[in-house]
């Protein structure tokens, strides 16, 4: 049976914008959201994707492909793979969120199998789920969505939410790069899939990624969790973009003089990279690969060469210097909170997956490596297609709502100077890439970070709105300043080390702390704990 | 970050126009132009996806680069991610023979 599906339907395309209507408007075009935007088609609704870049190309995975934590469903299995992260995630996570992404990510994967995805297959002939390569993925993922009836966007990152007289998000609007033109979509529930923010840090496929979708989400009225667990920092060679991190698990780490710094390691050893990079360079050569093992990483990550063949390194027998990017909330695991199975944000209408949404449900407060952010997008992406669609299913008609718009900061008439993306955007970098800042928190610096911080913020949301042409830099940087305000904010709150946030103040866990932090706001920035209480997630609306 | 567009193969289909995810080239009445190199973020996949191998992305994500174009073309390192990936023909058979799965738990 082939399966007909109603497209959005396209409502006026006069000078200078073009709207559209549907049911279901998906921002970002990364795993999550193109998992959102066919699963919502899926359940029966009129899909908009609207990607900041090129939905297919875009984002964290199409560049780095990931693991992901596909287990069999044997019980032992599945108990192990749970059992294995608590305690580097610090115990925040919940088991039933655990199983359910088991079991989503392992029926997504196979999903993908019969989708023709070319899944190797060991020498017993076993095929192997738990790669996938990021090209190779989204080419697919875009093709899917396009055979799901779904209009996408491309080169059109969203700019604002759009909201009704009672509060319940009714669309969204953004630019068109490469037309010159607006765009707008008049929607009955959005999905917010816009992935994390790494601080425009040059970490594989991540410049896009700027936390845009938890601007508009915080215009709007959302909240955030686990924004203190966002400093996460990847390894790569000193001058190049490729921060894949697996195989330097089979490297010895040197100072400038080559001797073997103590400590040192890619795993459970990175932060002695990080003081080490404090004092001088630092290099790295992968000399534990065997032969066999050299075979298999040259086929499996085709990109983790391309920095070394291209400059004439045997990453093998030579030392190259190394450097750490940070990559924030990409590998953190913090995000939009949700508050039920179906990844329902606090604002009635608005979802959230992937990057976008906090991962502490399974992950608590650290990720790193380890194949649980690519099991979220697609876990996360089907239920939040799906709520949406019946989000949208329910509200029924929506003829003659009024739309406002919810956007701030860079985009309205304000009395002081123009807004400068740019150097906005370096200034918060200054704040969060420093190792002594945001790798090794303290008290005292993070108080007159956000100090700082904070006087950047009341300066731009005086600024005047620059033009079409810097509007979308404008935005970005101002969501980097948002993010980067609720990432200390968050940190200050929690007085102790757990997961990836380690305080120089507090470097013990306590177990006092044993809760979530959720966060939000834009001119006050607020924090507040949140037991570790499962009963109040609804059951599955599965 | 891109470096290279071979005007000698590029037969100005704009391919990388559409997917560059930073909108780094700009379309022209002849071969795309690079027009923003500073937003390039140095994920290859402009590489990737352009069928004629015209493209060369420097791995140096922080700096330009000089390049010596003839030289890449002598040793064949335009195009070669994409038969890295098994994006192509002679060695389509690539695409699946990711070991990932013996690497991974070291
Ligand atoms: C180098 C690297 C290696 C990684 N390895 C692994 C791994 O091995 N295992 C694992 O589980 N995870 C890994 N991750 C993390 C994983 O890539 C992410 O968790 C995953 O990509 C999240 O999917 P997503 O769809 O939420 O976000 P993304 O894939 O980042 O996609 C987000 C999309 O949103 C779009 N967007 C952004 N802003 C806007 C806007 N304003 N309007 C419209 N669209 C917008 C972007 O263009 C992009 O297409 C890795 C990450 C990196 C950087
Ligand atoms: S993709 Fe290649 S051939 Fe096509 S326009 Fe770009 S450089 Fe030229
Ligand atoms: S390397 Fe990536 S960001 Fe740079 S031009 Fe090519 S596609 Fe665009």
């Amino acid at each position: 049976m082939t399966k007909r599906y109603d497209r959005a339907e396209k409502l006026s395309s006069s000078a200078g914008s073009i709207v559209f209507d549907a049911d279901v408007l998906v921002l970002g075009g990364g795993p999550a959201g193109t998992w959102a935007a066919i699963s919502a088609a899926e359940h029966g609704a009129r899909v908009v994707l609207a990607d900041k870049g090129f939905c297919g190309t875009s984002g964290a995975t199409a560049a780095a492909g990931t693991g992901v934590w596909y287990v069999d469903p044997v019980p032992e299995h599945r108990e192990a793979a749970m059992a294995g992260r608590e305690k580097l995630g610090g115990y925040l996570q919940d088991r039933r969120w655990m199983a359910r992404v088991l079991d989503r990510t392992y029926a997504q994967s196979n999903q993908l199998a019969d989708w023709g995805y070319p899944y190797p297959a060991d020498e017993d002939g076993k095929p192997q789920r738990n790669s996938l390569q990021g090209p190779e993925y989204m080419r697919l993922m875009r093709k899917r969505t396009k055979q799901a009836g779904v209009t996408i966007l491309d080169h059109s990152p969203a700019l604002e939410l759009l909201v009704d007289g009672n509060g319940v998000v009714a669309g969204a609007a953004g630019l068109r790069r490469q037309k010159g033109d607006r765009w707008a979509v008049n929607a009955k529930a959005v999905v917010i899939a816009t992935g994390g923010c790494a601080f425009l840090s040059k970490t594989l496929g991540s410049n896009v990624l700027t936390g845009d979708g938890y601007l508009l989400a915080a215009e709007a009225g959302a909240e955030f969790t686990s924004m203190e667990f966002s400093n996460a920092y990847a390894i790569s060679p000193a001058f190049g973009s490729v921060t894949k991190t697996l195989f330097y698990s089979w490297a010895s780490f040197t100072d400038q003089q080559g001797s073997v710094i103590p400590g040192a390691s890619s795993k459970g050893g990175r932060s002695v990279i990080a003081r080490a990079l404090r004092k001088g360079p630092v290099f790295a050569q992968l000399d534990e690969a065997d032969a066999e093992t050299q075979r298999h990483m040259r086929v499996s990550q085709p990109n983790f060469f391309l920095p070394f063949d291209r400059t004439g390194i045997d990453p093998f027998t030579q030392r190259f210097p190394i450097t750490l990017r940070l990559e924030g909330t990409v590998r953190g695991t913090g995000g939009l909170r949700i508050v039920d199975d179906s990844c329902a944000t606090t604002v009635p209408g608005l979802y959230a997956a992937g990057d976008a949404a906090t991962r502490e449900l399974i992950c608590g407060g650290f990720t790193g490596g380890g194949s649980h952010n690519a099991a979220w997008a697609m876990s996360s992406g089907y239920w939040a297609g799906q709520g949406a669609a019946e989000f949208a299913r329910q509200l029924g008609a929506t003829v003659g709502r009024q739309a406002f718009r919810r956007g701030t900061i860079g985009l309205r008439s304000g009395n002081g100077r123009t807004l400068q993306g740019g150097a906005l955007a370096r200034s918060v970098q200054d704040e969060v890439f420093p190792y002594e800042l945001n790798y090794f928190r303290e008290a005292g610096r993070l108080g007159e970070s956000l100090n700082r911080l904070d006087g950047l913020w009341s300066e731009a949301s005086h600024a005047a709105s620059p033009d079409e042409q810097e509007l979308l830099r404008a935005r970005e940087a101002a969501a980097m300043l948002a993010t980067a305000r609720w990432m200390y904010r968050s940190a200050l709150a929690r007085q102790e080390s757990r997961g990836m946030h380690r305080r120089d103040d507090y470097p013990e866990q306590d177990d006092r702390y044993r809760h979530y932090v959720t966060s939000g706001g834009l001119d006050d920035v607020w924090t507040s704990a949140r037991p570790l209480v499962w009963a109040q997630y609804s059951e599955a609306a599965e | 970050m891109i470096e290279v567009i071979d005007a000698e193969r590029c037969t100005a289909c704009d391919i990388c126009v559409n997917v560059c995810p930073t909108n780094v080239f700009d379309k022209t009445d002849g071969i795309p132009t690079i027009a923003r190199q500073s937003d390039c973020q140095t994920c290859f996949l402009c590489e990737l996806y352009c069928p004629e191998d015209a493209l060369f992305v420097s791995p140096f994500a922080d700096a330009p680069q000089a390049i010596d174009v003839a030289a890449l073309k002598e040793a064949a390192v335009l195009g070669s991610y994409r038969r890295a990936v098994g994006w192509v023909d002679e060695s389509c058979h690539l695409r699946a023979a990711d070991r990932s799965y013996r690497l991974f738990g070291h």
